[in-house]
């Protein structure tokens, strides 16, 4: 499954470790909700990581669309919260 | 996949739509490929922005790196004469100088990873525009109407995800760059009005001071140490030339005489 890590590039995962990814994702949600902005930054921080550790990255000439994406790793939890709202920040 | 999942819906819900405004697939191909020529330019344009940035501070940094050096010289000359009242005003300036330079220093190291980041995405997004540049042709030989159709899909939704990223990743450059530019204007108008330096140039009292005292040890201090040897009490405040003349015989010349050693005393 291809995901990519804004700002860094797209990786290949391997489907197996697709669990572990989405237990990050839930705690990333939850702060997003809550409004927590360390948990949120520690989970980021953690997903992000883990996405580079199992990830292959792609060459950079594949043009392939990715399933998953994830905010870069600055991202602060309003910056996110707007990707994710209807009007969201990326460009047209 | 909550998060991750909606980012990339997102992504995909925008490279449709512009997909959807495109009546004929060959019109999309090259549509699209202009738009990726002209955010290429604009990748260019922002790392160039963040890189002209970042001389900018590079010299700020440097500027006020000379004025501490100049203070710690300062200081220590005042100390050699015997004035730690004027050594004890430099340092008090040089350490008002620590923290901007603190201050200017974490600004370039955050400028110098947003340079390299931009770049890095100018690479990934000419590789990527080249690709599609080369299957934009294939599709446009190779393809008929309906099979091109859902060719152009694949190839548009890889590359629009991509512009959306580095479109991003400029829009966030620029934030941080607009932020530093009014920083290091404020300190370029502080600079020039010599606010930050009134120690420097015509204004410089430490200097003034250091001056009239004389170069090297003061005058005052040899004139006390003169005194000394000659078994008179510490020397008042104005001394008239008569009375210097008085004694000159007695007195070594300044080249003869032993300085005494003077804590901090610059080598």
């Amino acid at each position: 499954m291809i995901v990519r890590i804004m700002g860094e590039g797209q990786l290949d995962v391997a489907d197996g470790d697709l669990a572990a990814l989405n237990a990050l994702d839930d705690r990333l949600e939850a702060a997003i909700d809550t409004g927590d902005e360390s948990t949120f930054r520690t989970a980021l921080k953690e997903l992000l990581e883990n996405v580079r550790t199992v990830g292959k990255p792609l060459p950079p000439d594949s043009l392939e669309p990715s399933e998953l994406i994830l905010p870069p790793v600055d991202a602060a939890i309003d910056e996110v919260r707007q990707m994710l709202g209807d009007e969201g920040l990326i460009p047209d | 996949m909550s998060v991750m999942k909606r980012m990339s819906m997102i992504f995909k819900s925008k490279a449709n739509k512009a997909l959807d405004r495109m009546e004929d697939p060959r019109e999309t191909l090259d549509y699209s490929y202009q738009r990726q020529l002209e955010m290429l330019q604009k990748v260019r344009r922002g790392v160039a922005d963040v890189a002209t940035s970042r001389k900018r501070l590079e010299l700020q940094i440097n500027q006020l790196e000379q004025q501490q050096n100049k203070l710690t010289e300062q200081g220590k000359k005042a100390l050699q004469v015997g004035r730690e009242d004027l050594a004890r005003e430099a340092l008090t300036r040089r350490a008002g100088l620590d923290s901007q330079l603190g201050d200017l220093r974490a600004q370039y190291q955050q400028l110098q990873g947003e340079e390299e980041k931009l770049t890095l995405a100018s690479q990934r997004l000419q590789a990527k525009v080249d690709a599609f540049r080369t299957r934009k042709e294939t599709i446009k030989a190779t393809y008929t109407a309906a099979e091109a159709q859902t060719k152009i899909n694949e190839a548009f939704s890889g590359i629009s995800e991509e512009m959306g990223d580095v479109g991003l990743a400029i829009q966030r450059a620029e934030e941080k760059t607009e932020t530093m530019k009014a920083r290091a204007g404020a300190i370029d108008e502080l600079l020039e009005s010599g606010a930050l330096e009134d120690f420097s140039g015509p204004r410089d009292d430490i200097q003034a001071e250091l001056d009239r005292m004389g170069s090297g040890p003061g005058v005052d201090v040899e004139l006390e140490r003169l005194k000394a040897e000659l078994g008179q009490a510490p020397a008042p405040k104005q001394l008239n030339p008569g009375q210097q003349q008085a004694h000159g015989q007695q007195a070594a010349s300044p080249q003869q005489v032993q300085w005494p050693q003077q804590p901090g005393g610059g080598q």
